[in-house]
Order: C-alpha cells, then structure tokens, then sequence
C-alpha cells in the first residue's frame, strides 16, 4: 500500500543537491507538501564540490558592454549551439535575480572594498561575470538552500527522507494518458522497500561521473536514477556529450581538479621517454624528459587549449601507452620555479594536491591525467516557447525586436516525455548542449529548481490525477518488481572472495575503463562498437553477479550492485549515441568525422529504451534555434593556427578555480 | 597501532610502484543493539598511487576475506565527495577522528606491514560497522535556526553589503560540513539515544558556531534573540567545558573557540535583558 495522506497535493523530489533543493524551496513557498529523497543527508550533496563560481551580467560588466543576451550567446556558442536556444535565453535572463535572492539568503559572496559583491574572469568570456565565495562556492550555495528547506521543514512544508533510494517511476493510464503517480523507494538502513503517492515527481540526481570509473565526482554519482526513468521510457537525450577536464589528479578513488593555471604559470608537461620507466622523476635528467606539447605545439607549448591538452595526453598515455610507469598518468612539473614565486601565485591550488597526493608539488612532479567532470547530457525534458519585445538594456546586442524565452507558469517545464515525472539540474539535458562553460553549472542547477517549480505547481494543483483516480495496482506491481530484484540479488549471495567475472567491484571497474579509453577525450565508430560488445558482456555478467553480503540490514553491497546494472544501461546509451553522431561537436570528438556537420547534426540525440530487446533506439530531434544562427566555435581553430596568438594572462589566471 | 607518521625523505624516495602490504584493524558492527568485533585485513598498496583509508575499504569490499583467510562481508562506511568538503566519512583514524578520504596510507602508514585502526565515531549511533547516525546534528541547526529569514524566492533586490572583513569572518564559519570532529573529541557532547531529549542536551561546538555565522548576518541577526534563548536554555553554551578539543579537531579550521566566547558574551546579556523584561 502507497503512503500519501488525504487529497492533499505532494511533490516527490528524488536528490537534495542545488537543483532538489531549490525545487523543494520553491514548491514549498506555493503551498506544495515536498517529499524530499535522498541517498545522502541532503547537506552532502556532490553540489559541495564546485570550487569556481556562478555566472551572471552584473552592473559592473554591463558598463563594459555586457548584458543577459551576451551571456546566453557565449553559452549557446560554448555549446557548440546544441542547446535548444529558449531554456537558455530564460536562464541567463535570470541569473542576476538569482544571485540578488542567494545574496539575501546570507551567501558570503566575496566582497569588494566598498563592500559590493567581487567578480572574477573566467573561461569563455571577455567579461568578469563570475560571481564566487571563497574556494568552495557550491558548498556555500548549497548550505544556503539547505537551510532554507530546513525552514520550510520547520514549518511543516518538507518532509525528508534522507538515506532512501529511487529505484522505479510509478505511471498509470489516467484518462488516456500515461502519467507519473509516484515512485518505489528503498530505505538504505532497513532495506524496506516501499512505494510512495505524489501528484509529480522530480528527479534531481546529477550526472553519471560513476560509469566512468574515476570522475571528478562524487560517489553518489552514479546516474542509476537516470537510467532506471530510461528504463520506464524516459527519454535520454545527448548522452554522448560528456565533459573531460584536462588536469585531474588521479587518486586511487577519484580524480581530483588541478587548476590549469598551474600551466599558465609555467608548468611543463612531461612523460619519460623511456617506456615503462620506474624512476623517481627527480632522478630522469632532462634529456631522458619528453616534454610533448612543447614538441608538438612549439610556440604554444604546455598553454595549448583544453581540448588539445586533453587529446594528446589522452594519445600518448591510451595509445601510445608512453605514459608513466605505463600508467594513465603525465607530469605537471613545477619544480624549476621558486617556492616563493610558486607560493606567492599558486598556494591554493599546490596545497589541494599537497593534501591528497601527499607530495608537494614545489619538490615533486604533480601527476595529472584527464578525468570525466560533468553530463550535459541527460533525461529528455521540453517547454513552453514564450515570445517578448526584447528589453533594451538586457538584450542589447541582439538586433532584434523580438525574444523567445520559456513561460514561467507552465506545467510542461522540464516535463520528460512523461507528464508528472519531471527532471532538473544535471540530471537534465537543457542547458549546455555539447560542452558546458565554466561557472554555469550551478547557474542552472537553481535556476531550474526555482524557475519550473512554478509550473510543477501548477500542474500538480491542475492536472494530477486525483488519488482515488489511481489504482494501488501500479504502485503494489512496482514494490513487487524491486522486491523481485532484491531477492534475486540476495539469492546470489555467498561471502568471501568471487570469482572475478561475476565479481560487481571487478565489473563496475571493467565498466569505468571501457567507458573511459572508448568515450572520452578521443571517439572512433570501430572503438564505440568494440565498447558495446563489452558492455553487452558486461551487462550479462552483471546479471549474474554475487554479492558478499546477504543480510537485510545497510547492504551496501547489494545497493552498489543494483546500481550497476543500471550503469550499464547508461554506458550503452553514452555509446549508441556517440556511434549514431557521425561529427564532431563540442565535447564528443570523432577522430573518424573531425569537423561539426549542422545539416545532419544540429540535433539533439534521443535514445528511447525498446524493452524487447534491452537496447536504446537512437532518433534525432531537431534543435530549437529562434535566436542565434550557429556559427563556427573558432576558439580552437584560431589557437591551432600556425602563428597562434598567447592565450591572454588574465583568463588563464582566472580559471585557477575552475 | 601505529600513529601518523609523516613521509620522511627516504620513504618518499621509494622506487615508484612499489607494491606492498599494509593491515586494517576494523572495529566492527552488525547493527543498532548488536555485539562489535574486530576484523583484521590485509590490503596491498601501491607507493604513490595516492590511495587512502577509503580507497582501501573499496578493495576489502571487493575482496571480503580477513588476514587470517576467513571469509567475511564487506564493511559498510559512509562516503560523498573524497574531497573532505561534505563530511561524510568522518571516523576515528588510529583513535583521532577525521574524514578518511584525505587520509593518505602513505603518510598514516609509510611502511610495509604498518597498521591502520579504523573505528566509527561514538558519540552517535551506530547505524552498522563504520557507519553512523548524525541526523542529531540536523536536527540542531533547527534548534538554532540556522538561517536567514527571506521573504521569499522572488528577487526583490540584493542583500545588505558587507565589508570583505566581515566576509572572510562569515566564510570560515560557513565552511561548517556538519562532519562532527568537533563534538566526538567534547568531553560534554555525548551520545543520547532518546531524540526527545535532543533539544536539552548539550549542543556542541558546530552549532555555536552556527549561531555566531548567523548573529552576524544583518537579516539573519533578527532572529539572534531566538538563538540566545536557545544558548541560554538547557543544552546551551555555558555547558562548554572550555576543553578546546573542538578547535584542535576542526578540519576547517573554524575558530570554535572564538565562536563560544562570543555567544557565551551575548547569551550572557541576552539573559539579564530577559530577566529585567521578566520573560
């Protein structure tokens, strides 16, 4: 039997991160009961990771020539114009307010002098736009949201359910249509399993760094939410788009940012040249140091461009296996500068990798490789086109007389093609097309929970079906399915050491290697099927996989092995759509179809779960483009020129905190 | 046990690679009311591949089977970011509580065959082996009111200025990841079971200095005379010991002590303005 009391209108919201919570918040103010769901207390969210900040035109920047309109074309061009343009147009129109509503929450922004909020430069744009507090600006957003839906819960507003698992949307056909009811949940402590009622339900779960192995995620990363909506015929769109930053430190459990501007002060790029070799580094003389960007780019050196960085230290670890110890591994070398100068312009940074590496970087070599960071991609979500006279001020530069953004009050606002099962924040595919700028994350994040929390409202004041208008069938079939899946997973339980090939920690690491040598940095077709076969055989062990831990008391085991499955799912969706894009765009690069191709591929990728065969059906939608024509992202090209013009100072040093 | 041992020169001139064995001594828990044991694990490192506490109970999950050869279930523990910002994998480390995502083996066990202690926090309940139950905490930012009273989500216009002085003050407290270092090393913080009796225990370092974040905060201090009632109450700041544990644990840094001086001040005034208003 599914809770839910009376006819009172809930909301379920699945994830407590930016996104969840500012939903929630939002909900709360238009008089919406929330339940909230989360793996995690909601404090711990994988939003406390970003370091950077958060975009938006200010005063200061519009004098200079900025506006709202600009902002929205350097995210549309920094998308490689993937994005349908409206949800874009609406969030950066927003982004002032919503730093004037943080602001008022208590965020300590940091401050100017006179007091004022302080702005820093960041990649992508030749205009401070980016707001920060501290080194730790996601942290501080989302402590400022939590406490506000920890005052909406003091109020009787929210209700939370921390250490619960989504594991099944509920839909039932309601006067013709298939629509979302509710949801099956399981407590991570007791292992109860057990459905819920609410008139919409919104999935807020981030990205899938976990199908990568190590990303610069969190553990909870693991886009198992995600997969299990596709599963129920949620649509996936962009899948294949997935952001790789250049200088992660590999760590034995993740990788960890290391800012570019460790470059921008000097640091070189090295691998020995001989294969294989075990040395401590301080002891390989130079001549025995194959410094490769600075053979290959000789002008540009170790500031080649992000993509690029990525690409050849990709190349020479992957494919030529050149890298150290014959591991997924390159030196960020420092040491030739003073530990003054490297204190005086880089401590931040040097003392993050003092702190987890356990070598200071002012004596050793750093050891930095590429790591997943961010899913543009992600469930398949629509609205409501509002055409405007544009504002003078705000969209200045545009030339135009009219303007297209998103309807404030409609319920299909970040709907899935499943009406009542709404997705926002990462776990959506909205705002960032084929590679997301810097800073922009957290932008969209609560943007989508306080601007479609309005229509979310709506809808479930409006449309949802009234309680007695849905049977407990569908909710008592789903509690049955996952109870199904518990069992079978318990009932392939013995403890102590298993055979590899069945062994889910083994799998989950097959997983992240195939996911990461075949759909990152570098894409061919032959690799991307040789990666499906894998996954194939992955999925199939993955069916047979024993657990070390039968009881019904905090299995993590079995929770990690659930979601595995479901990670599988998501890498054959990652890989279908990345085979069917037969050009190169933003993020995903084909070495097989180098250059962008808009007349086949200015469209978004659909993948629609067949469940005959397990298999994603791939389709292409076209991309809403009303308000900027796409042009050529020349940023790369005009850098690989054979006299290219040095990287300005001032955008390096800007991105230390990216 | 062996206790933190910083890399010296010569061991972090160890051949690169070099694979060896260290020991995990595992305090363990079947569940709420059930009898702990110990369980000893041997788990192989490699020399600077960075890994930490966590990274080695990944491999003891994938390989649950103790020194000695018996076979066991993996150890649950709780993890987030491994960045030591949401502060979830709080335990005790070689008896010092800490996040065991930024504890490296090579430093907390430079050398083969070294040994690791690992024991969950006990000041809170234990929910099963290294995992335990802080929702205690939660439940006390409300008991404070741990936040600004806004008038809604719509943007009315920006916040009230700030000096970067006063800034930089508010960050630091504000980088509170709710982890409980503080209130495991307090000799007056203690674990309490009954939920009902939360509100009138005593409640720690994190949340004074919660109270101080907030007192600051020109919208957020309307509500500092609810906050003093609360210091003021049973459970409030003048049950401090003045140990000064908590600053020393603090993994933030955050100057606890700083915290419970100011809120020991105002609570002190707030309480002669309350007996002269006869409330």
């Amino acid at each position: 039997m599914a809770a839910g009391s009376g006819s009172e209108k809930r909301v379920i919201v699945i994830g407590g991160g930016l996104a969840g919570l500012a939903a929630s918040a939002r909900l709360a103010e238009q008089g919406i009961q929330v339940d909230l769901f989360s793996i995690a207390p909601v404090k711990r969210s994988h939003s406390v990771c970003a370091q950077g900040g958060i975009n938006a035109c200010n005063e200061v920047a519009r004098q200079q020539g900025f506006s709202e309109w600009a902002h929205m074309d350097e995210t549309l061009y920094g998308g490689d114009f993937l994005a349908d343009q409206p949800p874009v147009y609406e969030m950066t129109h927003w982004a002032p307010k919503i730093i004037d509503l943080l602001d008022r929450m208590g965020v300590p922004f940091n401050r100017t002098f006179e007091g004022y909020r302080d702005l820093r430069l960041f990649g992508g744009s030749l205009f401070k736009r980016t707001h920060f507090a501290g080194a730790t600006t996601g942290q501080q957003l989302l402590y400022a949201l939590d406490e506000q839906v920890r005052r909406a819960e003091q109020d009787g507003m929210v209700t939370k359910y921390e250490f619960w698992e989504f594991l099944w949307p509920v839909t039932e056909e309601v006067d013709g249509e298939r629509r979302c009811v509710g949801m099956v949940a399981q407590d991570l402590r007791t292992m109860q399993v057990r459905a819920f009622r609410a008139g919409a339900v919104v999935i807020a779960t981030g990205g899938c760094g976990l199908v990568f192995g190590k990303s610069t995620n969190s553990v909870s990363c693991t886009g198992a939410a995600a997969a299990r909506c596709y599963q129920a015929g949620a649509w996936y769109a962009n899948g294949e788009m997935i952001q790789v930053h250049p200088t992660a430190i590999p760590g034995a459990d993740k990788c960890r940012l290391m800012s570019e501007s460790a470059r921008g002060e000097g640091g070189r790029v090295w691998v020995p040249r001989t294969k294989g070799d075990k040395r401590d580094p301080r002891d390989i003389p130079v001549p025995e140091r194959w410094y490769f960007l600075e053979e290959k780019y000789p002008k540009y050196g170790n500031l080649v461009p992000r993509d690029i960085a990525s690409r050849e230290i990709f190349d020479v670890c992957v494919n030529q296996g050149m890298g150290i110890g014959a591991e997924n591994m390159v030196y960020l070398d420092l040491t030739h500068k003073s530990r003054e100068e490297l204190d005086r312009k880089l401590r931040g940074i040097l003392e993050i990798y003092e702190k987890f590496a356990g070598e200071d970087p002012r004596d050793v070599p750093m050891k930095i490789f590429p790591a997943m960071h961010y899913t543009m991609g992600g469930l398949w979500t629509t609205f409501t086109p509002e055409e405007r006279t544009a504002d003078s001020v705000m969209d200045r530069d545009s030339n135009r007389e009219r303007v297209i953004g998103m309807q404030i009050d409609a319920k299909n606002t970040m709907s899935t093609n499943i009406p009542g099962l709404y997705a926002l924040g990462e776990v959506n595919f909205a705002y960032h097309g084929a590679t997301r700028l810097g800073a922009n994350a957290l932008l969209s994040c609560i943007f989508d929970g306080l601007f479609a929390g309005v229509g979310i409202a709506n809808y479930v004041r409006d449309d949802a079906p009234d309680e007695e208008a849905v049977s407990s069938a569908p909710f008592d079939a789903a509690v049955k399915q996952e109870e199904a899946k518990v069992e079978s997973l318990r009932s392939r339980a013995q403890q102590g050491l298993t055979d590899p090939a069945v062994n889910p920690y083994v799998i989950a690491q097959e997983l992240g290697k195939e996911m990461t040598d075949a759909s990152t940095v570098v894409k061919t077709g032959e690799r991307l099927e040789k990666a499906l076969n894998k996954i194939q055989e992955l999925g199939e062990r993955c069916s047979r996989a024993t657990l070390a831990d039968a009881s019904l008391w905090t299995n993590q085991n079995m929770a990690f092995t659930r979601s595995l499955s479901d990670m599988v799912k998501l890498a054959e969706v990652i890989l279908a759509g990345g085979i069917e894009r037969r050009e190169s765009r933003g993020s995903h690069f084909r070495l097989d179809y180098p250059d962008r191709d808009d007349d086949q591929f200015l469209k978004t990728t659909v993948a629609e779960y067949d469940a005959a065969t397990g298999r994603p059906k791939i389709s292409f939608r076209e991309v809403i483009t009303p308000l900027v024509k796409p042009r050529a992202r020349t940023y790369g090209k005009v850098e690989k020129s054979s006299d290219p013009a040095p990287e300005p100072r001032e955008t390096v040093a800007a991105e230390a905190t990216s | 046990m062996t206790s933190p041992t910083p890399v010296s020169q010569d061991s972090a001139k160890h051949e690169l690679g070099a694979e060896r064995s260290v020991y995990f001594r595992i305090k363990r828990c079947d569940g709420p009311g059930k009898a702990t044991r110990w369980e000893r694990f041997k788990v192989k490192v490699t020399r600077g591949e960075g890994a930490n506490v966590l990274a080695c109970l990944e491999r003891i999950a994938a390989n649950p089977v103790t020194a000695d050869g018996a076979k066991t279930t993996p150890v649950v523990w709780d993890a987030g970011c491994l960045e030591e910002v949401c502060g979830a994998c709080t335990m005790n480390v070689n008896g010092k509580v800490r996040q065991a995502c930024s504890c490296l083996i090579d430093t907390c066990a430079p050398n083969d065959g070294d040994e690791v202690v690992l024991e969950p926090m006990q000041k809170f309940p234990i929910v099963r082996d290294l995992w335990v139950d802080r929702s205690r905490m939660f439940e006390t930012l409300k008991r404070v009111k741990a936040w600004t009273p806004i008038d809604g989500l719509y943007a009315t216009g920006p916040g009230p200025k700030e000096t970067p002085e006063r800034q930089q003050e508010r960050y630091i407290y504000s980088t509170c990841m709710t982890c409980g270092c503080c209130l495991e090393a307090c000799p007056q913080f203690q674990q309490e079971p009954d939920a009902s009796k939360w509100d009138t225990s005593f409640v720690g370092a994190n949340a004074i200095g919660q109270v101080q974040l907030f007192n600051e905060h020109p919208t957020a201090k309307e509500l500092a005379p609810e906050r003093l009632d609360a210091m003021t109450a049973a459970g409030g700041v003048s049950e401090c010991g003045n140990a000064q544990n908590c600053v020393k644990v603090c993994p933030k840094e955050i100057p606890l002590t700083d915290a419970i001086a100011a809120v020991g001040r105002a609570a002190t005034i707030h309480g002669i303005k309350r007996f002269f208003q006869g409330k």
